[in-house]
């Protein structure tokens, strides 16, 4: 893959911000993003950007100048920041840019996701019978997935527990408080075995991303890790997804599984060769299957990996060093992109308590409906 | 009491009697549920899966779902209730709700059948009923 780095990261923290829109949230993370590559806007080439629930993203130009630049919305779901991404490496590796700001933001309602049966091609009856909801399909994944590979519920609360404790290490989170592993266990359950506490909440934030070619980054002396892979891809024939009324008898690999290989192939990297990963944690069984899918164990070894503390900071695997999505919560659009510029601080050392020492390259993998998933892998590549 | 189907075409029969209409393919004998529409119906044949299957998978619903879900309740007064796979060999994995008077009685790999639940009253007060899943007791000797 033709070298792209990520030479600007920023990012308005995530959680509830009264009075401040998705688009100015976008805004402030675009600025910061900026800032920290040292460069104006005036000197940016294209934008790809979007929101699932806050408006279009080239909302943003009139803010930040109208310099006539092509500035791409993209929908995709949970994949849009992913798809940003993707798309931003493909405008510079075509040879046409060398200079783009990828942007993702969101400002979502309070509560689930309500999903519309008709835009996703489903039957009415599907949504009017209580049938359409994320948190069931999480809940039923999870479920066979305990009965299959022998994961508890204990294993499920500690992956919340690591979370909040490592969200109260990441300026951007919202969760700012840590819980103990029996609150989380004892707190009412939402969609069995997942409780209160396992579950992420749709949020607010913004995050901003310059890329630039490796020419100008070095014409205008700037640095930042490089983009070895960056994959997306969709559901195939076998797989459990978000909002399936039939599933095929003979089972197959998940949309994570094939974005994550595609990624490994690009990168020429396998999984014993990353320092910190940033995965899809909806909740906190997501955080445990994705490990297996994205090839990092085995079914079932994280019983015993989670309770040896291995994905925690310190641990042989760090995993959501800012908390994840239970920590930072998933305003959608922006949330994948949360992943990558976790991984941006953790490569150039400035994640401060919760830095991982020596870490050289970060994985991120974020998943959503209706069976879409990207995977982004960085290296430091900073002398 | 007049009760109505939550959808035409979805399901026949009424209790132990019910069966789901699905679509097997002309060319490689697949299944699909819902029955594909439009154009690509006629590459399909109706057939009808059940009576019984497996568990595959299940979980309770603990909050009142929002719109479109029109079940019966308010978020003051909302009864949990089960929802789940059943796997029909060699046909189809589907999704629908559990009829069950103790969740802790739900397993993975219970004997299953099709059924039908009242889940909501129409604007007339006649229930309107959608399949449902069942623990086959005859199969599992439980009751």
């Amino acid at each position: 893959m033709k070298p792209v780095h990520i030479v600007g990261a920023g990012i308005h923290r995530f959680g509830r911000t009264e009075g401040v829109s998705g688009l100015e949230q976008g805004v402030f993370a675009l600025r910061q993003a900026l800032t920290d590559a040292g460069v104006e806007w005036r000197d940016i080439q294209f934008a790809y950007g979007g929101s699932v629930s806050a408006g279009s993203a080239d909302a943003m130009l009139p803010r930040m100048g109208l310099t006539g630049i092509p500035f791409v919305n993209v929908s995709n779901g949970c994949a849009t920041g992913g798809s940003s991404l993707l798309a931003g490496c493909a405008a510079i590796q075509s040879g046409q840019f060398d200079l783009g700001v990828v942007v993702g933001f969101d400002k979502h309602d309070r509560g689930a996701f309500n999903a519309d049966p008709r835009q996703l091609g489903l039957p009415a009856w599907y949504g009017e019978t209580g049938l359409m909801l994320t948190t069931q399909f999480f809940a039923m994944k999870i479920m066979r997935y305990m009965n299959l590979y022998g994961i508890t519920q204990t294993t499920l609360g500690r992956v919340a527990e690591k979370a909040f404790a490592n969200g109260t290490l990441a300026p951007h989170s919202w969760r700012k408080s840590p819980v103990d592993l029996a609150t989380i266990l004892d707190s009412p359950p939402v969609s069995d075995p997942l409780t209160k506490y396992m579950f992420c909440s749709p949020g607010e934030g913004g995050v901003a991303l310059v890329i630039a070619s490796e020419r100008k980054m070095r014409e205008l002396g700037l640095d930042g890790p490089c983009i070895r892979a960056a994959t997306m891809r969709t559901r195939p024939v076998g797989s459990f997804e978000v909002f399936a009324p039939a599933l095929e008898v003979v089972r197959g690999a998940s949309a994570t599984a094939l974005a994550s290989q595609a990624a490994w192939e690009i990168a020429g990297l396998g999984p014993q060769d990353v320092d910190v990963a940033q995965l899809q944690d909806t909740e906190s069984g997501a955080e445990i299957m994705h490990m297996a899918e994205n090839g990092f164990c085995a079914d079932g070894e994280q019983e015993s990996l989670i309770a040896a503390g291995e994905t925690r900071i310190g641990g042989r695997l760090p995993i959501n060093t800012d908390g994840g999505c239970l920590a930072c919560g998933e305003p959608i659009g922006a949330s994948g992109l949360r992943q990558i510029y976790e991984n941006v601080e953790q490569l150039r050392g400035r994640a401060g308590a919760r830095q991982v020492s020596g870490a050289r390259i970060g994985y991120s993998q974020v998943y959503g409906a209706p069976g879409v998933s990207a995977c982004v892998i960085l290296e430091n590549a900073i002398a | 009491m007049n009760a109505s189907p939550v959808a035409e075409n979805l399901f026949t029969g009424r209790n132990e009697s019910t069966r789901l209409l699905a679509a097997r393919s002309r060319l490689d004998n697949t299944y699909r549920f819902p029955p594909p529409a439009g154009a690509d119906a006629a590459l399909y044949e109706a057939v009808e899966l059940g009576p019984s299957g497996t568990l595959w998978s299940f979980t309770i619903q603990r909050f009142r779902p929002k719109l479109p879900y029109n079940g019966r309740g308010t978020d003051d007064n909302f009864v949990p209730f089960a929802v789940g796979y059943v796997e029909f060999p060699q046909q189809l994995i589907i999704e629908g709700r559990i009829v069950v008077q103790d969740f802790r009685m739900l397993k993975i790999g219970l004997a299953m059948v099709l059924t039908t639940e009242a889940y909501r009253d129409d604007d007339h007060g006649n229930p309107v009923l959608t399949y449902a899943f069942a623990i086959d007791h005859g199969k599992d000797g439980l009751t």
